[in-house]
């Protein structure tokens, strides 16, 4: 019995998702394929993010121990540790939810909380996007919102490292 | 390469795989749902005062989801319909930094503790951010 509720819940997400979407398939067609439509152009658009994630899962799996994890995520991993978050951060692609499960996978590893945070927020800054940000804001506004958001990013990894209670750290008291 | 770690990583990256695809793709059909709303219309949200606007403004970047692209075309049209840089700037910030419709999810994968501080944490930093900027940017124009 408690093996069938484990599998409910996790695919509790989908079903609700797809119950809205039968109470609005009844009351507005249109907004019903229109979401459907938008939902197939996403999921094409992200497929190839998610095939990069899990290859990334693999090879962390596959070459990286929880050892090198805390050495260089770990609570006290230091300046560095801070900088290769905001770094990889920037760099990464896609929607920020399809990388929930290689950070949950690497804080399993050891990866320390403020590290996925950052990691999150500088998912909001994309070098391939600035052109266009550039030529609705200008020059000045990107550079200071870049500058800005960065600074709050290690803000941002702090507070939720200060927030989270010990045995909060690996995740534990997921629903 | 030993055979048996490859294979004992390939396992876990299954189980992982079965494990969140099922919330990417509940998180794409509402991601989806919202696209369909009309985010143009939004300017009436605004009222003039500093503080209300930025907490409008992120607020409902909060819960629209999509490209950031999106999010600075819908910016600049609020900018030319005179709505403030502060209230543009936190729209911008939680757009992409805030997730209410992808917050089951990041509860389900991360915790639940941890995708409210995060996602909390992040809307009160796009307000003060969003007054960081516009003071910055003010003073060098």
């Amino acid at each position: 019995m408690k093996k069938f509720y484990q599998k409910i819940e996790d695919y509790v997400f989908i079903i609700i998702a797809t119950l809205v979407y039968l109470i609005i398939l009844l009351s507005n067609r249109a907004l019903f394929v229109g979401g459907l439509e938008s939902f197939w152009k996403l999921f094409v658009d992200v497929f190839p993010v998610i095939l990069i994630v899990f290859l990334c899962i693999f090879i962390t799996n596959l070459f990286i121990n929880e050892r090198q994890i805390a050495r260089y995520f770990g609570e006290r991993s230091g300046w560095g540790a801070w900088f290769l978050a905001i770094a990889l951060g920037i760099i990464s692609a896609g929607p920020i939810y399809v990388w929930y499960p290689l950070l949950a996978d690497l804080r399993d590893k050891g990866m320390a909380n403020s590290y996925i945070a950052v990691f999150l927020y500088n998912r909001a800054i994309k070098p391939q996007l600035l052109p266009i940000m550039v030529y609705y804001f200008g020059w000045v506004f990107v550079i200071v919102l870049t500058f800005y958001m960065i600074i709050a990013s290690v803000i941002n990894g702090i507070i939720v490292n200060k927030l989270m209670l010990p045995h909060h750290k690996n995740g534990e008291g997921t629903s | 390469m030993n055979n048996k770690k490859v294979q004992e990583a390939l396992s876990k990256t299954v189980t992982a795989l079965k494990k969140a695809l099922p919330d990417i793709v509940g998180v794409l059909l509402l991601v989806g749902l919202v696209m369909q709303l009309d985010f143009g219309k939004i300017a009436k949200f605004f009222t003039g005062n500093s503080l209300l606007d930025a907490l409008s403004g992120a607020l409902l970047g909060s819960v629209a989801a999509g490209n950031p692209i999106t999010s600075y075309v819908i910016g600049g049209e609020l900018l030319d319909k005179g709505i403030s840089l502060i209230a543009v700037t936190a729209f911008l910030l939680t757009w992409v930094t805030v997730g209410v419709v992808q917050l089951p999810a990041e509860i389900l994968i991360m915790g639940r503790r941890f995708a409210i501080v995060r996602n909390l944490s992040s809307f009160v930093l796009a307000i003060l951010v969003a007054f960081a900027v516009t003071l910055t940017v003010g003073a060098i124009l």
